[in-house]
């Protein structure tokens, strides 16, 4: 089998694995409890908060365990968006491609109220500091703009729109669930007040991610309960995923130049590939793209009969066409960086990580390729545009 | 459970009556890019028989695998039993499909109809 699904999750590391290990079979006490052994686990965690700030810049007392990114995405918006609102300011700023943890919850507050004002992202996929700064308004609550897009990779500038909340006094989040581990994060350079991750997405266990939140920024609580994390989050942490998430992290952000490296060569030679099909494309910029995303868009064919016949050669992918969305349209990302909807049907996203090889690759390329030409030989659109009845859409 | 029946599966896989008929009798096109599915089906028929049918689909695999199914149920039947072709026929032939793909099935369904339709205003004309 050949994984290149990176993005929606990633084999968890016999490092991190056998960092969990003894807080399942002997470390196991609830770290609230008051006897040692309870503390023992406390301890640990203690620990793995102070890795994870270190990883991001932050302080210890700056990290939140949640249950996923998600959860941090919910609870940093609707807690900025509650703050705003105490100084009657319901503006928010975002963009038309974020995750649905965060256009959801936008959603939610528009309804109770909110004005929410989503940037337009570019053929390119990425905003600028600019549109930033020229959206901001006086009743403006919160910026919240994700690191790098889960689907075409796009990387924004963060720092620059850091930079740009920080002059006019707006509370900034950021949705770094795809770049936590794969890009460098500084939350005090980079002028961040919220930020999300997901321990998953670097090699770590799924259900379990952070929540940044600077000092000061007083949190509102998503799941009511006992005085974990220091009242923000009641529940039992889940510690052996916690343990976890800051090995994978401390792993991830240890070795990421070499990873990126790697990654980058494996990622350009991919594109190189697929580039070669005919009236095919690149989603989001060639550049400013996570070092393992490569996102395509084939004309005259559907991506799921394209991810059915990848399954069968071994090949683990993602599509943004309706029919892999369970709705009728396809993916928001893709229409919202300008693609028409029959070229977004044709959606292709692989994600790598460092443990693919250059024969993964290669396998890659020659499977998608056979397969984008067996369902263009079986497809009336594809015809059509080849008799001239209809119109190419993508020239290349 | 997988997402798609073993029956859908090897109609995708391995779908019958690909292709298309020059002078077709009748030729059925339903669906639109937009959507992002399009069925052609071209029928041969004689004696009101349908002697041979093919198919070309821009789809999903339950696009892909209802087509080919469709096919396969109305080839060497007479037309007046074919109109009686239902999407829920297809459907139970291939074992199933999930609730959001049923509409692959309405336009097999809708797209031989309107390959017949073609077929009796074709022989109007003559």
């Amino acid at each position: 089998m050949i994984y290149a699904d990176n993005a929606a999750t990633t084999q968890m590391s016999e490092n991190v694995i056998k960092a969990m290990l003894p807080y399942m079979e002997k470390i196991w006490g609830n770290p609230s409890s008051l006897y040692s052994f309870g503390q023992q686990a406390k301890d640990a965690m203690t620990s793995a908060r102070e890795q994870i700030a270190n990883c991001i810049g932050a302080k210890a007392e700056e990290i939140y365990f949640t249950s996923g990114g998600s959860e941090a995405d919910n609870q940093a918006i609707i807690s900025a968006a509650k703050i705003g609102a105490k100084k009657n300011k319901r503006h928010i700023i975002s963009t038309a491609f974020e995750h649905h943890a965060v256009l959801h919850t936008l959603d939610k507050l528009k309804r109770e109220g909110f004005e929410i004002e989503l940037l337009d992202v570019h053929e390119n996929g990425i905003v600028t500091p600019e549109q930033v700064k020229n959206a901001i308004r006086a009743d403006t609550a919160l910026v919240t703009i994700m690191y790098a897009n889960n689907e075409i990779g796009t990387i924004q500038p963060i720092a620059e729109i850091g930079a740009v909340c920080r002059a006019a006094k707006v509370i900034f989040h950021t949705d770094a669930v795809q770049a936590a581990g794969h890009l460098p994060i500084d939350v005090k350079a980079q002028n961040v007040d919220l930020l999300s991750i997901s321990a998953h997405k670097f090699h770590g266990p799924k259900g379990t991610g952070a929540l940044y939140a600077k000092k000061g920024i007083q949190l509102v609580n998503i799941i009511e309960g006992g005085a974990q994390e220091r009242g923000k989050r009641g529940g039992t942490e889940n510690v052996p995923a916690i343990i976890g998430m800051a090995t994978a992290l401390s792993d991830a952000c240890a070795n990421m130049a070499e990873n990126n490296s790697k990654l980058l060569k494996l990622r350009e030679r991919l594109i190189d590939g697929l580039n070669k099909i005919p009236h095919s494309t690149l989603n989001g910029d060639a550049e400013k793209r996570l070092p393992g995303n490569v996102s395509f868009c084939f004309e005259g064919i559907e991506g799921e009969a394209l991810l059915l016949h990848l399954d069968d050669k071994g090949i683990c992918a993602s599509s943004g066409s309706a029919c892999t969305s369970g709705s009728l349209d396809p993916s928001h990302v893709l229409l919202a960086i300008g693609r028409q909807h029959e070229i977004a049907h044709g959606s292709l996203r692989l994600t790598l990580s460092e443990t693919n090889t250059e024969g993964d690759v290669e396998k890659i390329i020659a499977a998608v390729a056979e397969v984008v030409e067996y369902l263009r030989s079986i497809s009336p659109l594809w015809k059509d545009k080849l008799i001239g009845k209809r119109e190419f859409i993508l020239t290349e | 459970m997988p997402l798609y029946s073993a029956k859908v599966m090897d109609h995708f896989r391995n779908p019958r009556n690909v292709g298309s008929i020059e002078n077709a009798d009748g030729v059925g096109e339903v669906g639109n890019a937009v959507c992002g599915d399009i069925m052609k089906i071209y029928l041969k028929i004689d004696d009101d028989i349908i002697t041979d049918v093919k198919f070309e689909t821009f789809g999903c695999g339950s696009a892909i695998a209802s087509s080919s199914m469709a096919t396969e149920m109305i080839k060497g039947k007479p037309v007046s039993e074919v109109l009686q072709l239902t999407n829920k026929a297809v459907t139970e032939a291939l074992d199933g499909l999930p609730a959001h793909k049923l509409h692959c099935s309405v336009l097999a369904e809708e797209a031989i109809k309107a390959a017949i339709e073609d077929y009796y205003k074709k022989s109007q004309v003559q």
